[in-house]
């Protein structure tokens, strides 16, 4: 064999192996992952859909517009995107374990991108999940409220409308950029009031590292097209007379700006007693001063309880100063009213949420009545 | 030494298994051996898959050599392209025990990427050449390594069960204690080695 033709042979050998082989992968993808159409029958036929097999079941139902939450996308790393499963779909993966509960486990409860649709399946879902819609908004506009955090302001498309609960939350999409190669979803609260019913407004702070937040941060402009999952979440206000104790840290601010707006619009702002607490390090941490100090003014029974950590010179700071769960414990102690019962809220880090149930609790408040949504 | 004397397909089959232990005569494989014999259980899951995808890529393997590479006179190319049959027979064993048995699946298919990396692998094909097997003799050397790997696994995953409980020196717990474990393991199966010649 002269040298031309080595030159020739030995990488058509490789490529022709690799082709043969990667042939007889299709060819085996093709026979082997045909599972048909699968049907997925929604608690207790309430809501039936045909679907291509083969796929997980977190895309089969995404694609029929039912939209499970799912923060990862589907990788199997946020452990969000749980329904119970009654049909038998084989035993639970190494994959979800480390995300189920006991609890959980013994209910059947799984992680919908794990389960891959190989035969009709029963699943059971929160009803409000059927509410639940997917927009591709338009960026309206951004404003920096403090240092670190956006207010975004999003327009959904023209004739769509979103049902919301203020205190609930929509998923925020961002595309790939920099090293990050996929697209990424984070949750976050609205702190638009329901009455908008053609936007949505986001509080977002910049996290060190984090993906979404840096991009809208760095490189999200007005005018861009977002895509938006939403509403989800429990988190709302109690249809009760009973003091409502609100505690929020950062962005924590959001789902209270949105609850307070609703309350006003409906006009039952005035029907209890509010007391809301907003813990920041210094005065650059606080936004909206003047809009709540302004509902503090004229609502005798909103009370507005901004406390600074650490407050600078600078700041001029003649309000509570102190750790948050301080100047809580403090007013549960001596100014809120002990007669009337208390239901707590709460949005902000688990850090400071866990210390602020520890407070509540030590001030005698039912634990039960405490909501919260904790940063994940 | 020449091949000539194992041709009796039993003998090649145990001395693969034994004698010339691929784990504990030829020291391949050794990243997952001393990884995963931490659990028994995936001990377990890890030797049923090796074995296996030894079986099959062994035989593979062998077809490509003597159908394609020798006759194009291109047997340098073996390193490249055994990896390849490797990597697309695992793709394909996962899809297809993925369809046929879940309960396998579970077992196994967690293990299957990690086997494309591993070396036993593709030394088993490596020594099928080196050692003129026939077709036969390939896939019973195959499949005699492959159990041969799974026996050594268990048998460290059960000694370290031991040794977890032992009063070991604090430095030599954990990987430390585990290699020593391997050279006296070797040294048993080694003693065997004189009965049969593979090589």
């Amino acid at each position: 064999m002269t040298f031309d033709m080595l030159f020739f042979v030995a990488p058509a050998a490789i490529g022709g192996i690799s082709a043969g082989l990667a042939a007889l992968i299709s060819i085996t993808d093709k026979i082997v992952n045909n599972y048909g159409d699968i049907t997925i029958d929604i608690n207790n036929g309430k809501k039936e859909l045909v679907v291509k097999g083969g796929q997980p079941m977190l895309f089969g139902l995404a694609g029929e517009g039912i939209f499970v939450p799912s923060a990862c996308g589907g990788r199997g790393s946020c452990g969000a995107c749980k329904v119970k499963v009654k049909s038998d779909v084989g035993p639970v993966m190494p994959t979800e374990v480390p995300y189920l509960t006991k609890e959980e486990l013994a209910d059947d409860i799984r992680l919908s991108c794990q389960i891959k649709l190989k035969q009709d399946v029963d699943i059971e879902i929160p009803e409000e999940l059927f509410n639940v819609q997917e927009f591709q908004a338009t960026i309206e506009r951004i404003r920096d409220v403090t240092h670190d955090i956006k207010e975004v302001y999003c327009k959904l498309p023209e004739g769509m409308e979103i049902t919301f609960t203020s205190g609930q939350y929509g998923q925020f999409e961002v595309p790939p950029y920099d090293k990050v190669k996929e697209k990424t979803m984070r949750a976050y609260s609205m702190s638009s009031p329901p009455s908008d019913k053609n936007h949505l407004e986001f509080l977002i702070r910049l996290v060190p590292g984090g993906i979404v937040t840096s991009y809208v941060h760095q490189y999200l402009q007005e005018g861009q097209k977002v895509r938006l999952v939403g509403p989800f979440g429990d988190f709302f206000v109690r249809d009760t007379d009973a003091q409502m104790i609100c505690v929020a840290g950062g962005s924590g601010m959001a789902p209270f700006k949105s609850i307070f707006q609703d309350m006003l619009d409906r006009g039952t702002f005035d029907d209890r007693d509010i007391w809301y607490f907003f813990g920041a390090r210094t005065k650059k941490d606080v936004y909206y001063l003047d809009w709540l100090y302004k509902l503090d003014e004229e609502h005798e029974r909103f009370h507005f309880v901004p406390a600074l950590s650490e407050p600078q010179p600078e700041d001029n700071w003649d309000g509570p100063t102190g750790l948050i769960t301080e100047v809580l414990d403090s007013y549960l102690k001596n100014t809120i009213s002990q007669e009337t019962p208390k239901e707590g809220y709460l949005c902000g880090s688990p850090g400071m949420l866990d210390a602020c149930i520890k407070v509540m609790g030590d001030n005698d408040m039912e634990t039960e009545k405490i909501y919260f949504d904790k940063f994940a | 030494m020449n091949a000539a004397p194992v041709l009796n397909p039993f003998a090649l089959f145990f001395a693969s298994i034994f004698t010339s232990n691929i784990l504990l005569a030829n020291f391949l494989g050794m990243c997952s051996f001393i990884s995963i014999s931490k659990d028994m259980k995936s001990s377990n899951g890890l030797g049923m898959a090796v074995t296996v995808v030894l079986t099959v890529t062994t035989a593979l393997n062998w077809v490509i050599l003597n159908y394609v590479l020798i006759p194009l006179n291109v047997q340098y190319l073996r390193y490249i392209v055994f990896i390849i049959s490797i990597a697309a027979v695992v793709q394909m064993l996962e899809m297809i025990i993925d369809r046929v048995s879940q309960a396998l699946y579970m077992s196994l298919g967690i293990f299957l990427p990690l086997i494309t990396v591993n070396c036993a692998i593709l030394g088993v094909s490596l020594f099928m050449e080196i050692r003129n097997y026939t077709f036969l003799q390939s896939v019973i050397y195959g499949l005699g390594s492959g159990l041969g790997w799974w026996l050594a696994i268990m048998l460290l995953s059960a000694i370290r069960k031991k040794t977890e409980k032992a009063p070991v020196p604090a430095g030599l717990k954990g990987p430390g204690i585990t290699v020593i474990t391997i050279g006296f393991m070797a040294m048993a199966f080694i003693g065997f080695s004189g009965m049969l010649a593979v090589q």
